[in-house]
């Protein structure tokens, strides 16, 4: 008994912290509709801020309980500000974009937070010497429980209590709510809304900078903090129901014990218990435990998604071209040139495979790169149980992805917009944290080695041509698709899922059928890839890979067909130049990023194709 | 009277504590156009919704040419030959007008699941020809996202006729409309009715329309049905009067 | 009070609004009449600044030019703005729908609160604490109206008041309306509905593909149903 008091307590105080992010990222969600990838970041420079501010108090005051507390709302005040910086600098010129540009300028802003904090602090964890109050314990039923965690279990309840007053009794509260439903009539009736979007990003900025300071004793700050916690956030955030700070309460309630209990119950999977909660949660309440349908946010003005029309005769020949470029790169290049251009038509098969769901099926997946990955496990766990040749585990790979993007679809398509894009990261990591935590299977952190192609195909060269046959093969296969009867249904449940389902459209197969056929495209890519590196890694599912298909789908323009392969050979020659031009190659990437969603907010395809038509007088839609 | 296409008996629907529809009974035959009206918040759409499968019935039934349509989805519904339109139009904004026909037609002849094909290769000429009876054959190739609001209408309806249905469904069909293209389109409407033999159910808040369009009208108020009967018995029902009509207004907010 | 001239609007590529211009004096009641898509919504948005006038359009509004200046400044020189879908906010009650609209006091005029509010509109004064999601279509349409008065407008815009209302609901409308125009508000509506435009309106404008074509006062237009057949269809 216990034990179950002990852990029930544990799981109270990291309730707490959870609970300041979470509330910090659904309020900021709730008022301005963006899902900051960067709170995570905020989190994390509220406790390195902690660790030097409450240092350099104590330094001069000796280690008193006050000036801890002091150091740690400074921090949370300093976040806070960072956050409003952040907010007036780079979202302001974007709230009118589509959610997902806004979702990777933050991420751009988590890789350049990422470096200035290497920079800054170096790459040591930096705990907190703890004075003797910071180290007390009481007796709880006869076990010793350390008492600042206790206090930090009593933070969390007050926090909430101090948010309700905020939002019902005062009224920048009242204006809050509001704006949370629709913020143009806020505005309308003559609130600034610039104000109002700057003062939400203080508060919901400051909570995470505090959640970060307050675990700094208990924990240390550390690089690692962004992105783990992020992606826990953002499940607590969509388990509670987005905009709910009540629901994030119940949530992180309901996360912190399923951890706190599983730790010891069930150690072996404690990263994916999380994670099958807010599966279980979803499904039966699939807008989250006090989250409501969200209204679409209302479109601004005259957001209509244009017709597709084939490709231009001249855009075919370009491609014809590069095509056989690339194929003839054995007899004119060398073997570093084949190498990228391998993966290159891997990232091409990738991005088309995403732009399948993101373009004509409407759904914005933030995990893709389980898919990818599990291609790659599938045929290196193939090879390695069942020593399946390569021509067999290229086979392998894409039903290996295909059969789990079906498990993983049905929960997906029932959802939409923000809840569907957590729903899909939530899987990726269920995926990587499967590959990650199951040593004994997929060998853990090390991977899979040996991974090496058939003798014939052993080669670079003829390694490349196959590579190209396949991938380059699959992507005008899912072209075709578009154009076909499916690829015009998957659109009709996209524009108008009304009526898609008044003329007898099943929408939710149509997008599990998109949503399989994506996944097998990118789990082919993921075994192509697989064979060519001779190795699997956990990293090929982690969250970074996600967000590479996505930033090659959005650089080449989600609304045109060609985007995707404009995009991928785009961002993989941005990245291999980044990658060796500089040591700083995060925040470089961030900033190109954030440049990249500011300057082509429809993509270098899209931006190309509204100066074609432009330039012929063409109707847009 | 002919056995009626339609046929919805003792309708219930309750939301939580408000009853919503309270034992509504109605029938449409063949060739004809029956008006639903009654104030904001009488029911009128939650009754439009039981009978097209968005809302199931709490309570009662409703029939389709004397077969059940309890617990069908909206989808299997139109399989059965129920065509609709929308108060809000609701059309495929990134295909043209022509694709959006083709659309209807690919899945009423289930050619949906093709991967191949080419999607605007299909029943291509069956679709102008539906263009055509609406009068939007010229504005077959324009993008549908720039049509003008009337032209929606007018696709949606050739939409709507692509299952070659028995029973047509109209929610507010001229709402946001100038009062000739209200008259012209309910016109086609009736046209159609008449020549395809089809049920219509309507509902409406021009009242031009209604009484000059509709065969039948039937009010509700509060859940409940009021009244029944042709134009002038409705206008002249002192409740109807009462609770919707107003003092003397003969035509209303639209 | 309210002088447009030259208002010119693009959603994106497409050319909505061309060169209109029009006035509206203290205390006059003014429509703008025309079809679905003739562009009279986007004319308010783009005097409200939702849409940004393009260059230039001018928008002057008691002596001071609006165009080009955001949404929440022009409210706050005395704009009101009554969209037409009412986009109450659902998850608020109707006291705390008024509190969004509330702002400083107009030099000159009566200040708005909740309980003047509740004697024009009787039935909201019975439902201060219910969530706005839970109104019927004629409240909620009332509730905007009131929320947009707590601001203390000059002026107040209304897109299509009688849209989607029963008879009944409409008459109660056009009293309110008339009733402002009593209290010295200037009222600009647009309307589809001439019946309703002809009971409340002094004068009209009419426009189609985004250019007007006809003003005057609605007797003029009484006699003139060439006017009344080209552009509005009657």
């Amino acid at each position: 008994m216990d034990f179950v008091l002990i852990q029930f307590l544990t799981g109270l105080s990291n309730a707490s912290a959870l609970f300041l992010i979470a509330s910090g990222l659904t309020v900021i969600f709730g008022v301005t509709r963006i899902v900051n990838f960067a709170h995570g970041s905020f989190y994390m420079l509220g406790a390195y801020l902690a660790w030097t501010i409450v240092r350099a108090f104590w330094d001069w005051g000796g280690r008193e309980p006050y000036l801890f507390v002091l150091g740690v709302l400074a921090a949370a005040v300093v976040v806070g500000l960072i956050g409003v910086a952040m907010e007036m600098t780079l979202l302001r010129r974007i709230y009118r974009a589509p959610e997902l540009f806004q979702l990777l300028a933050t991420f751009g802003v988590v890789l350049m937070i990422q470096d200035a904090t290497l920079a800054i602090w170096g790459p040591e964890d930096l705990p907190l010497p703890r004075p003797p109050w910071l180290r007390a314990f009481i007796d709880i039923a006869g076990s010793r429980f350390p008492r600042y965690d206790l206090i930090l279990a009593i933070i969390g309840p007050v926090v909430l209590a101090l948010l309700w007053l905020l939002f019902h009794r005062t009224r920048f509260g009242i204006l809050v709510r509001a704006a949370t439903q629709d913020r143009e009539m806020v505005a309308a009736l003559g609130v600034d809304q610039k104000k109002l979007f700057s003062g939400v990003f203080f508060l919901g900025s400051a909570l995470a900078g505090l959640g970060g300071a307050l675990v700094l004793p208990s924990q240390s700050a550390n690089l690692q903090m962004d992105l783990s916690i992020i992606a826990e956030a953002f499940v607590v955030v969509v388990v509670g129901g987005m905009g709910s700070v009540t629901g994030a309460f119940l949530a992180s309630l309901l996360i912190a014990e399923v951890q706190a209990f599983g730790i010891v119950l069930l150690p072996k999977i404690t990263l994916v218990l999380v994670f099958l909660v807010m599966a279980a949660v979803l499904m039966v309440r699939p807008y989250g435990l006090l989250g409501k349908p969200q209204a679409h946010a209302r479109a601004a003005s005259g957001a209509v998604e244009p017709t597709l029309r084939p490709a231009p005769n001249i855009l075919g020949l370009a491609g014809l071209a590069a095509l056989l470029i690339a194929a003839s790169a054995p007899f004119w290049a060398g073997a570093y040139a084949i190498t990228v251009l391998i993966e290159l038509a891997v990232f091409v098969l990738f991005a088309a495979s995403l732009h399948l769901m993101m373009g004509p099926g409407g759904v914005v997946s933030f995990g893709h790169a389980a898919y990818f990955g599990l291609g790659a496990y599938g045929a290196a766990l193939g090879l390695r149980y069942l020593a399946l040749p390569m021509e067999a585990g290229l086979v392998a790979a894409p039903l290996f992805a295909g059969f789990f993007g079906v498990v993983f679809g049905v929960f997906v398509v029932r959802l939409s917009g923000v809840y569907l894009a957590m729903l899909t990261l939530a899987f990726a990591q269920i995926v990587w944290a499967a590959t990650f935590q199951w040593v004994d299977v997929t060998g853990g952190d090390n991977g899979i080695l040996g991974v090496w192609p058939s003798a014939w195909a052993a080669d670079k060269s003829v390694y490349l041509w196959l590579a190209l046959a396949l991938c380059i093969g699959g992507t005008l296969l899912l072209r075709r698709f578009v154009f076909s009867p499916f690829g015009y249904g998957l659109r009709a449940a996209r524009d108008s899922e009304l009526r898609a389902e008044a003329i007898g459209l099943d929408t939710a197969r149509l997008r599990l059928a998109a949503f399989a056929i994506a996944a097998a495209a990118a789990g082919l890519a993921g075994g192509v890839y697989a064979y060519a590196k001779g190795s699997v890694f956990p990293t090929y599912i982690s969250i970074p890979k996600s967000v590479d298909a996505l930033l090659m789908v959005l650089l080449g323009g989600v609304q045109t067909v060609t985007g995707p392969i404009v995009g991928a050979i785009a961002y993989h020659g941005l990245f291999v130049g980044i990658l060796q031009a500089t040591a700083y190659w995060r925040a470089a990437l961030g900033l190109a990023i954030v440049v990249l969603v500011l300057a082509f907010p429809q993509g270098i395809a899209g931006f190309a194709r509204d100066r074609w038509e432009r330039a012929r007088g063409l109707e847009a839609a | 009277m002919s056995a009626p296409v339609l046929e919805a008996v003792s309708l219930e629907k309750r939301f939580g504590g408000v009853h919503a529809v309270a034992g509504v009974s109605f029938r449409v035959a063949a060739g004809e156009m029956l008006a639903l009206i009654g104030p904001n918040g009488a029911g009128k759409s939650t009754c439009f919704n039981l009978v097209n499968g968005q809302l199931r019935a709490d309570g009662g039934e409703v029939r389709l040419g004397g077969q059940s349509l309890a617990g069908l989805r909206p989808r299997a519904i139109w399989r059965l030959g129920v065509g609709r339109t929308f108060q809000i139009t609701a059309t495929f904004a990134s295909m043209t007008v022509r694709e959006n026909v083709q659309m209807a037609l690919i899945s009423h002849r289930r050619m949906l699941w093709s991967f191949l094909a080419r999607a605007t290769d299909q029943f291509r000429a069956e679709a102008e020809a539906l263009l055509a009876q609406v009068g939007m054959a010229e504005q077959a190739g324009r993008p549908c996202g720039v049509l003008a609001y009337g032209d929606l209408k007018r696709l949606e309806l050739a939409i709507a006729l692509a299952n070659d249905p028995k029973l047509l469904l109209m929610d507010e069909p001229t709402a946001g409309m100038a009062p000739k293209e209200r008259t012209a389109l309910m016109d086609l409407t009736r046209g159609i009715v008449r020549a395809r033999g089809l049920a219509c159910l309507f509902t409406e808040h021009d009242m031009d329309v209604v009484f000059g369009q509709a065969d039948r009208i039937i009010v509700m108020n509060r859940g409940r049905l009021i009244a029944e009967g042709t134009a002038d018995q409705v206008r002249n029902d002192p409740a109807v009067r009462e609770v919707y009509l107003g003092s003397g207004a003969t035509s209303g907010g639209h | 009070m309210l002088s447009v001239s030259r208002l010119n609007a693009f959603y994106g590529r497409a050319h909505i609004l061309h060169d209109v211009s029009l006035e509206a004096a203290s205390g006059e009641v003014l429509v703008l009449l025309g079809r679905n898509g003739a562009g009279k919504s986007t004319t308010m948005k783009s005097i409200i600044g939702i849409v940004r006038p393009g260059a230039g359009s001018s928008v002057t509004f008691a002596g001071a030019e609006m165009a080009g200046r955001p949404p929440h400044e022009i409210a706050r020189a005395g704009l009101g703005y009554v969209p037409e879908e009412r986009r109450i906010f659902t998850d608020l009650t109707v006291m705390e729908n008024l509190e969004v609209g509330r702002q400083a006091p107009r030099e000159g005029l009566a200040p708005w609160t909740p309980e003047r509010l509740f004697a024009i509109f009787p039935n909201l004064g019975r439902m201060r604490d219910r969530p706005g999601g839970r109104m019927s279509g004629g409240e909620q349409q009332m509730l905007t109206i009131a929320r947009t008065l707590m601001g203390n407008p000059r002026l107040i815009l209304l897109d299509e008041p009688s849209e989607g209302l029963a008879p009944v609901i409409v008459e109660e409308m056009a009293n309110a309306i008339r009733q402002l125009k009593q209290e010295g508000l200037a009222v600009v509506l647009s309307e589809q509905n001439l019946h309703f435009a002809a009971r409340v309106a002094d004068r009209a404008v009419i426009i189609e593909k985004g250019t007007v074509r006809w003003q005057g006062t609605l007797a003029t237009l009484e006699d003139e149903p060439e006017v009344k057949a080209q552009y509005l269809s009657v």
